[in-house]
This record gives structure tokens, sequence and C-alpha cells, in this order.
């Protein structure tokens, strides 16, 4: 058996031909022109059968000689056709399926490419915001499901001011992730040699030319902070203004400058302002402003402007904007990456009070933590809070002890408690490494059905109870920081 | 102080006053506590835990065990005297929706 090979182009005339055919047709009926018909004339076929279902050709049977030499008679003729009208349907289900599997394989493949872009970005976001003293940090990212190339981070300058960036990279998916971890790399090698930030952005810029894609940029702010002072020197790579509300007051902190990647030799406007004690800053991605309602209207600086004069501190900041956009957007599903850093600086007078104990690994010690942790505390959280904070403590003590120290009494756990007006934070340390496998979600289905242990609750409550957990190494330490705000946050929910 | 607890029939029900901490050194008590109220064919068992002053993540998997064992006795349990603090916990594990929580009235 001979197989005949043709491929028929989309546009060859045969296409419409056969697509009104009304059944098998001999090879001389055909349109002589077509591309189709002279390759199939080259392996002598004589006869074609259409196969056509919902009025779409979906293949065709191309036939050569019968063994016999006879011409197709009618009865073959009509048989051809009842097996083409058969065939057809069951063609077409079999490409659909072909189609569904290859759109199942492309989505998988940009899945995997979507989870490496952000596996990319989380790596270079801070895994823990520093205790700035009198200060108060917080910060607050959102990926979109397209992943953009948000960044931020906190640099200390050799001089002992903060170096904080926040930026942008245009474009989405792993090109914007890659660009994000390169310029983040510039900017921190850079503000080792030079502490101005328009010099650190014109030096960026720079750099950032020869390597960055075509029609790719960065949206950069840089601010360097004198924490005793508040003095603040910026400058600014086309990136959101940032925003600081200071007593009944909102202002702008204005500078000028070329986004970075854009153009050689770019000059970056160096502006200085004063931080005040009550100050809070807000820099922000276009994430916020720039995402749309059902309506098509853009969430927008008043909007934003608005959180920011209702505000009573960093997080509270964050949580304002965070309800603020969710209610604006009613559900429409996330542009762009979202991010937002606040700095609240604490008021004269304001109190920074930093304890630090360590106990011994033994078992039971994790009751002596929860103890002397909520006297330390005392009443700068209220009550429920309090209580909320001992167990969480507790547990965290107790993990530290059993897993983290494996329960070694010549291994101690360190605590430091610091105690701002806006946060509670509790470091708890150990000498392990860790959490290496993820957390099984405790379920309480499957434990009374006996599917899952009884235990395993230790995390979920810590998780459930404080503000914020965030886990890093410090040294050979582990450490687990529970962040617990003094205020009930202004909603129930919050997505940092 | 390590749990102890007393036992009370109180009309068809079983009420188990517990005292002290509920956690890893409490299985072996809050086991017998359960064989005994469960042992005088109560309608339903009534754990007290107005003298409870610290329960943890082990002391919530002993009431997990608990639970799963008087469920598969097809014996209620209710929990009476939690504070808020320690209700919200039983809320946010849905323990509430298989122990149901008894709130005392507040004294007049």
């Amino acid at each position: 058996m001979t197989v005949i090979d043709v491929d028929i182009a989309p546009g060859d005339p045969l296409l419409v031909f056969l697509q009104s055919a009304p059944g098998p047709l001999e090879i001389a009926a055909l349109p002589a022109h077509s591309p189709a018909v002279v390759r199939m004339k080259e392996q002598d076929v004589r006869l074609v059968v259409p196969l056509v279902t919902s009025g779409e050709v979906v293949g065709m049977l191309a036939l050569g000689a019968r063994r016999s030499e006879r011409t197709y008679s009618r009865d073959d003729k009509r048989l051809l056709d009842s097996l083409a009208r058969y065939g057809a349907p069951a063609l077409r289900l079999g490409q659909l399926m072909r189609e569904q599997e290859k759109e199942a394989r492309d989505r998988e493949r940009i899945e995997q490419e979507l989870h490496v872009a952000q596996l990319i970005q989380q790596q270079f976001l801070p895994s823990a915001l520093p205790e700035l003293g009198g200060w108060h940090v917080a910060a607050f990212y959102r990926p979109a499901r397209t992943v953009g190339g948000d960044f931020y981070d906190l640099i200390e300058l050799a001089d002992g001011r903060i170096m904080v960036v926040t930026g942008d990279v245009t474009d989405k998916g792993v090109p914007a992730a890659l660009v994000m971890a390169s310029t983040h790399a510039l900017l921190r090698s850079t503000a080792q040699i030079a502490s101005s930030p328009g010099e650190v952005l014109r030096r960026v810029n720079e750099l950032l030319i020869p390597q960055i894609p075509m029609n790719m940029f960065v949206t950069c702010l840089v601010l360097v902070i004198d924490l005793e002072t508040g003095r603040t020197r910026f400058a600014n790579a086309g990136h959101n203004l940032p925003y600081i509300r200071r007593g009944d007051e909102v202002v702008r902190l204005e500078a000028r400058g070329m986004p970075l990647g854009l153009m050689p030799g770019s000059a970056y406007e160096e502006v200085e302002a004063v931080i005040e004690p009550g100050d809070i800053v807000l820099l922000y991605s276009d994430g916020l402003t720039e995402q749309h309602d059902a309506a098509g209207e853009m969430f927008g600086f008043e909007r934003t402007h608005a959180a920011v004069a209702a505000a009573t501190g960093g997080d509270d900041l964050i949580d304002r904007s965070v309800l603020a956009l969710a209610a604006f957007s009613g559900g429409v599903e996330q542009e762009d990456d979202i991010t937002l850093v606040t700095l609240h600086r604490s008021r004269r007078g304001g109190y920074d009070e930093t304890v630090a104990f360590v106990v011994p690994s033994e078992l039971g010690n994790e009751r002596e933590v929860m103890d002397r942790v909520a006297s330390i505390v005392g009443e700068a959280l209220p009550p429920s809070r309090l209580d909320a904070l001992r167990t969480a403590v507790s547990e965290t003590a107790m993990n530290a002890i059993e897993h983290g120290n494996r329960a070694q009494a010549d291994l101690d756990v360190a605590v430091t408690v610091r105690r701002t007006p806006e946060t509670v934070t509790v470091d708890v340390g150990d000498f392990g490494r860790g959490r290496r496998t993820p957390r099984e979600t405790p379920d309480l289905d499957l434990k009374l059905a006996g599917l899952q242990t009884p235990r395993g609750w230790g995390l979920f409550l810590v998780e459930e109870l404080v503000d914020r957990v965030e886990e890093f190494a410090d040294g050979d330490r582990h450490i687990v920081r529970l962040v617990m705000r003094t205020a009930e946050p202004a909603a129930e929910e919050r997505g940092s | 102080m390590t749990l102890a607890f007393e036992l009370d029939m109180r009309g068809d029900t079983a009420a188990v006053r517990l005292t002290g901490r509920i956690d890893r050194d409490a299985g072996g008590i809050l086991e017998h506590a359960y064989v005994a109220a469960s042992a005088v064919g109560p309608a339903a068992v009534e754990l007290g835990f107005d003298d409870v002053d610290y329960i943890n993540s082990s002391g919530i998997a002993l009431i997990v065990g608990l639970l799963a064992r008087a469920r598969a006795e097809g014996l209620p349990v209710r929990a009476a005297g939690l504070t808020p603090h320690y209700r919200h916990i039983f809320e946010i594990t849905r323990l509430s929706d298989f122990i149901e929580i008894v709130v005392q009235p507040a004294p007049h």
C-alpha cells in the first residue's frame, strides 16, 4: 500500500471546492490550478472524498487506482460517501481533542513560566522588614496573575542612613522578572559606592542601558533617610510620587527624571525634605492607581490621596488602601502588581523599647517565654490581643525548643520583644533550619474521620492569631518574627 | 498545674470540671475523665473549662481525639466556661462546629 502525501495550504482553491462538493469526486473534476490537486495527480490519485462536518472541511480521503484497474463504481462511491459521513464527525472530534491537548500543554508552559517569574521576583523582595529605631516600616505586595516587575528594598548605607527603593519594570512575565532582578542587583551594588539618590539612579541607568531589552524600562524612586533627623534626599526615575501625611495635610514629594534604561546620559533631580515626627510616607506602584473598576474608571490619585489623609499609621494606611481598592474594583481582576511601602516616624516622646532574654531548650519553658513576653508587653496591647499573642508566642517557643533545638537544653532559645507605639514584635530564635516541608493545613473533618493526625495545630494557630508572621535566618539563628499591631486592624482581612 | 478533673452528674449530663493546663501532659487525665464520664451512660458530656488557665496546640489535639471518640460513640460534647480567647480558638479550629459552646449568662 502506498501512502499519499498531500498538504492543503489554507488559501488553496480546493478547500472551497470540497466544502460544497456533493460527495466523492474524480480527480479530473477538481480545479487543475490547485497546488494540492497538482501534487495528488503526481501521486496518481484518482478519487477524492471530502470529509465535511457542520459545513467545515475537516479532511479528505485521497484514493489511488483500484487494484482491479477498473474505475470506481457507483456502489464504491456510495460506500465511500457514507464512510465519509460517519468518519468526518469522528475525525473532527479527534482534531478537537488534539487541539485541546495542545492548548493544555501551552497553558501548562505559560503557568510554568509565570511560576518561574514569581519565584525570581519574590527572591528579591525583602523576606523581613528591618526594625528601625523610632520608625515603623510596613509593606504590602500582591502580584498580578500575569506577574509584573514590581520591587522594593531597604538598604542600610555605610554611614548609617537607610536607602529605600521602589520600582516597577514595564512588561510582564519572565523578561520583566529578569530585568527586575538585574536592576535590583545594580541598585544594591551602586548603593555601596554612591549614597546620593540622584547619582545612584544616574549610574544604574548607564549600567542598565546596554543590557535592557528594547521597549522595556524601569521606573524607580530612591529615598535616602537619616533616621535621627528625618532628613531625606530623594530622586525619581519616572515612578509614582510618594505621599506624606503630615498632621491634617497630605503633601507629595516631587522630583523629576527619566525612567531607567531609556536614555543614556540622563540626569536625576535630587530634592531634600524632612520627614517630621508623626509623618506617614506612602510609596506605591501604579498597580494601585491604575486599577480599573467594571465601568473602566481608574482608582486614580484622588482615592489614594483620601486613603493617605485618613490614615492613623503605616499598617492602617496599607489596610485602608487595599480595602478601598477592593471596594472600588468590585471583583475586576487585578491588572498589575501592587506594591505599597509605608514609613511612619514616631512622634517625639513615643517609646521604642527592646527587651531580650534567652531560655534553655527544655520542654515546658515555652510557658515561661509566654509569661515573660506578656509581662514585657504589658498594656501595650488590649487584653484580647495580648491573649492571642501569648498563645502564638507559646506555640512558637515550643516549636523552637522541640523542633529547632531538638530539646537540647544546652542550646538556648533567644527571645527579643520590641514595643513601638504602633506594633509589638516578638522574635524567637533557635538553631534549626526552619520548616523544610510545607505545612499540612489542619482540617477538623479529616481529623475526626481519622484521615489526618489530631495534632498539627501549632503553626495554624500562630498564623491565625497574630497580624504577621515572618521567618528568616540571622547568622546561625533561625528566627520567627511575630508582629502584632497595638490597635485593632482597620478590617478583618488583609492580603499581605 | 497539670490537669485534674471532677465528675458530677447534672440531670442526664456528665459534667467534667477540668482544672489546670491542657497540654501534652494532660493526655492521660483527659482520657481518664472521658472514660469515667461516659461510663455512667450520660446523654451528653459537658467539659467545664472555668479553671483551665492554658490550652496549647497539643491540648487542642487531645480535645480533637476526645471529640472523635465521643462522636464514634454517639455522645454529644459541650464546652462551658471558655474564656473569649479560647472560644475564639475553638472557632478558628472549627471545634465549635462539633462541640456546643455553652455561654453562661453574665452575673447580675
